[in-house]
């Protein structure tokens, strides 16, 4: 058998694979690395962090559905001074692929600082900027559901940043495709899609809503057409690459969001539910890369 | 933290809605009193989070109570069917830190990971009481199982069906058992109430609904006296002090 060639490039970027674990569904990899080889893994994006430390939102944050799950976490982070100093030199010391920061913010200033911080951070590769957050009132999803103000954010980072900046896009919009441009055009190198769709589920015995916060974001094998999609739509309307995220829970899904053109693959819920599914999801990769007559992943990207 | 595949060895009922569940698997199984299981249910998105109750040398015994589709589904669950397990998990207890004597303090199904904790005590050469809680007598459950550890065992019910009739907190008051440190899993009311009742040191077993059951999501999170920490990773096991009520 000829031997498969994982490898993507990412705005210049080399990554042995596509695979991503999403910011969110693990952690600073720190919480992993005794755990799994975090080796085999393309780039890791980190979780969420904001410029002061979040406790985040009141528990129950967790609720299972059919085929996903929604999470009200809020945002629970160490705050963007113990990313840069402590939690990504930390796994830069452990792991070689590409370190992705996920940067939040309630402000426009506010997302300019982070992203200079984790700018200036020898250990972080790429900025993906969060306009998306669907746990946090007042705050992030505000600008990624309006292309006006998720292009003031783009130009804003962009300004203060020179490692590639992509900026992660809510699916919970209109006209994802608008928005989408209006990143491109403010400077973007790339666009993370989808975060999770707002949703909600009831006790129907308690007659309440399971999530404390009321709502937050699905997330699942459930919400993987539409996260198809919606990366088919934007990677055929912009230039610049797209990470594909939104359901992938097998090396097929990988291989489906490329050939709708992202160029890298997140992977979020699944590992919740399977600390090993990336790692699982790699390994699955040349097998079936084989049998769908794939040398080079590469080539695959955007050809549906 | 491991991902393995457990044979069913058996899966009975033992009290109302309360099911005993013996998993098997091939190899050494290593956990302590306090450390949890997420078991993979089939048709289910996420894994349930439950306490072991005794570690065999290539298993463990589970205790659970039906409250929802999931549990009901492996209820009907037969021997010889698979599940997929991520285990150890979470911090456990401290028996190393009872010096002669400890209490464990129950409620309803937290008598379950306490039952392992005695057997630790037990092989340390500490001496053990069981102080279990139960809103009626036909919840009961594992009480002959301590005391054939040699534990005894005082009971408490709701409805004073069996044992004295009141919460743990009454039991304790109305027999004043010796000891230098308690262990207490059950409701957030009771462990309360246990923690403002006993000057004793003690650990509490924190329940929260959780997410990847291992220490990377932060959906478990709770704040403590220490700052934020996470039920599933940090503890479930925390010291008293340490919980804020």
């Amino acid at each position: 058998m000829v031997e498969k060639d994982l490898s993507v490039s990412l705005c210049g970027i080399r990554m042995q694979n596509p695979v991503v674990p999403a910011s969110g569904t693990f952690g600073f990899g720190l919480e992993l690395a005794d755990s799994l080889d975090l080796g085999v893994l393309g780039g890791i994006s980190l979780k969420g962090t904001t410029r002061e430390a979040r406790f985040g939102n009141p528990t129950p944050r967790i609720a299972e559905c059919t085929a996903g799950m929604i999470n009200s976490v809020g945002l629970q982070n160490p705050g963007i001074e113990v990313l840069v100093t402590e939690k990504a030199p930390a796994l830069r010391r452990i792991y070689g692929g590409v370190i992705i920061a996920n940067i939040s913010g309630y402000s426009v200033e506010e997302y300019a600082y982070n992203c200079a911080r984790a700018d200036a951070c020898p250990a972080i590769d790429i900025l993906e900027v969060n306009v998306s957050c669907p746990n946090v009132h007042g705050g992030g999803m505000a600008f990624g559901t309006d292309a006006a103000s998720a292009a003031a954010v783009t130009k804003a980072v962009r300004a203060v940043a020179r490692k590639p900046v992509f900026i992660k896009l809510s699916p919970n919009v209109t006209d994802i495709v608008s928005i989408a441009r209006a990143c491109e055009d403010a400077g973007a190198d790339g666009i993370t899609l989808v975060n999770t769709f707002l949703g909600m589920r009831i006790d129907i015995r308690k007659r309440k809503p399971v999530i404390a916060n009321k709502m937050g974001g699905f997330s699942g094998p459930a919400i993987f057409p539409v996260a198809l999609r919606m990366v088919w739509q934007v990677a055929h309307a912009c230039r610049i690459p797209v990470m594909g995220c939104g359901g992938v829970a097998r090396a097929e899904d990988v291989v489906e969001m490329m050939m709708a053109g992202a160029t890298a693959v997140q992977v979020g819920a699944e590992n919740l539910r399977n600390p090993q599914a990336s790692p699982e999801i790699v390994a699955a990769l040349p097998a079936l890369m084989g049998s769908l007559g794939i040398n080079s992943l590469q080539e695959i990207i955007g050809i549906v | 933290m491991q991902k393995r595949i457990f044979n069913i060895e058996a899966n009975d009922p033992v009290a109302r809605d309360t099911f005993r569940i013996v998993l098997r698997t091939d190899g050494d199984v290593s956990v302590r009193s306090g450390q949890f299981v997420d078991i993979a249910l089939p048709g289910f998105y996420l894994r349930r989070p439950i306490s072991v109750s005794d570690r065999l040398p290539d298993g463990v015994v589970l205790y659970y109570k039906v409250v929802g589709e999931g549990t009901r589904a492996m209820a009907a669950m037969r021997p010889g069917a698979q599940l997929e397990l991520l285990l150890p998990l979470g911090s456990g207890f401290h028996p190393e830190r009872c010096r002669e004597a400890a209490l464990l303090v129950g409620g309803g199904l937290g008598a379950a990971p306490l039952y392992l904790l005695a057997k630790e005590l037990l092989a340390a050469g500490k001496a053990a009481t069981a102080v279990l809680g139960f809103n009626r007598a036909d919840e009961i459950c594992l009480t002959e199982e301590f005391r054939a550890l040699g534990v005894p065992v005082l009971i408490a019910t709701l409805d004073g069906s069996v044992g004295t009739k009141g919460f743990v907190t009454d039991a304790i008051a109305a027999a004043q058992p010796t000891f230098d440190r308690f262990y207490s899993c059950g409701p957030l009311p009771m462990m309360k109430a246990v923690c403002a009742a006993l000057d004793a040191p003690g650990e509490v077993s924190l329940e929260e609904r959780m997410g990847c059951g291992a220490g990377f999501c932060y959906g478990c999170s709770v704040q403590t006296r220490g700052g934020a920490r996470r039920v599933c990773a940090d503890g479930p096991v925390f010291d008293k002090e340490e919980v804020l009520w």
